[in-house]
């Protein structure tokens, strides 16, 4: 068989890095950055979310066709939040048609 | 290296016995069980994705009383429970880990030890919940939220006991899905042919932390610099 059994240090690795940027994240948000709060704390979320599915849910060493897939989901939820807050976010834009 | 235990001969219940006979092989039905899992997991990105978006819209609209709101929150007890969740993230994956080296015991205890943080995750939520009870910050007649905000923080909190409030249903499901493991593992069902299971299950538990992941911050943190 050619599964791939990813070995335990490459999970307290994973977890430890998971733990510090939770820490960091908290701890950041008590620094008044203005707009850049929301980003710096979607960014760790997103490096969290994208440690734990490369490494726990192992889609590094899954085949081509899950990566595909779940690449799809993502591009399908792209859609969903641009096209909507296109829409949201530009209403104010035009006056003549408030 | 630690291919080479998984890749020793299947043993003992682990066997063709197994192999359901549309799959050409294991490995293949092991792909297509993931891959299963994995369409079903995108159905839940967009699931919870809709609640991510209607946060943003109502979030983009009433920015101030979001940030008032998310103070009404407990941030210790938030980050204590993200906490616990990435440990039960590391406890699952070694599940997975034993599952796959076949080691019957180590299974069922880092299982057991997953679904132990997932109860005090849901402990700790209820917790939570019962303050919000006490300080009338659940929406509806009994909702009191002091200033001229009332009522987009009314939203706030229609979102915060929507989202968590799902995202717990779906940790209370994770739960009885590693039930069914333990009692699978404890009759020796798992080894190195055959854990699916555990692995799938596993994506799942995964996944409901990444959920967490992207609340805890939506929720708690969005106000902490004011004042």
């Amino acid at each position: 068989m050619s599964q791939h059994v990813v070995p335990p240090r490459v999970y307290f690795a994973v977890f430890a890095a998971l733990i510090v940027l939770t820490a960091t994240t908290t701890a950041v948000s008590f620094l008044d950055l203005g707009p850049w709060n929301t980003v710096v704390a979607l960014g760790i979320a997103f490096l969290k979310a994208t440690l734990v599915v490369l490494f726990f849910m192992h889609v590094k060493y899954s085949p081509r066709l899950t990566q595909i897939v779940i690449a799809g989901g993502l591009f399908w939820l792209a859609i969903l939040l641009a096209l909507t807050l296109s829409d949201f976010m530009t209403r104010g834009w035009l006056p003549i048609l408030r | 290296m630690a291919d080479t235990a998984a890749s020793a001969a299947p043993t003992g219940h682990a066997g063709s016995r197994d192999l359901q006979h549309h799959f050409d092989s294991m490995e293949q039905q092991r792909d297509a069980s993931s891959l299963g899992m994995w369409v079903f997991l995108v159905t839940e990105i967009l699931f919870f994705g809709g609640l991510f978006l209607a946060y943003t819209v109502y979030r983009s609209r009433y920015p101030l009383a979001f940030a008032e709101a998310s103070r009404h929150l407990d941030i210790t007890l938030g980050t204590f429970n993200t906490a616990v969740l990435i440990i039960s993230s590391l406890t699952m994956a070694l599940a997975v880990y034993s599952a796959a080296l076949g080691r019957r015991k180590a299974i069922i205890l880092f299982l057991l030890a997953t679904m132990a943080l997932g109860g005090t995750f849901l402990g700790v939520k209820a917790v939570e919940y019962t303050h919000k009870f006490h300080d009338h910050l659940v929406p509806g007649a009994g909702f009191r939220f002091p200033g001229p905000d009332a009522r987009p923080a009314e939203i706030f909190f229609s979102l915060y006991f929507t989202m968590t409030g799902l995202h717990a249903a779906h940790m209370i499901i994770g739960i009885g899905l590693l039930t069914v493991l333990v009692l699978q593992a404890r009759k020796g069902r798992y080894g190195p042919g055959y854990y699916t299971p555990v692995e799938v299950s596993g994506l799942y538990w995964h996944f409901v932390d990444i959920v967490w992941i992207f609340l805890f911050p939506l929720l708690y943190l969005i106000g902490r610099h004011l004042h």
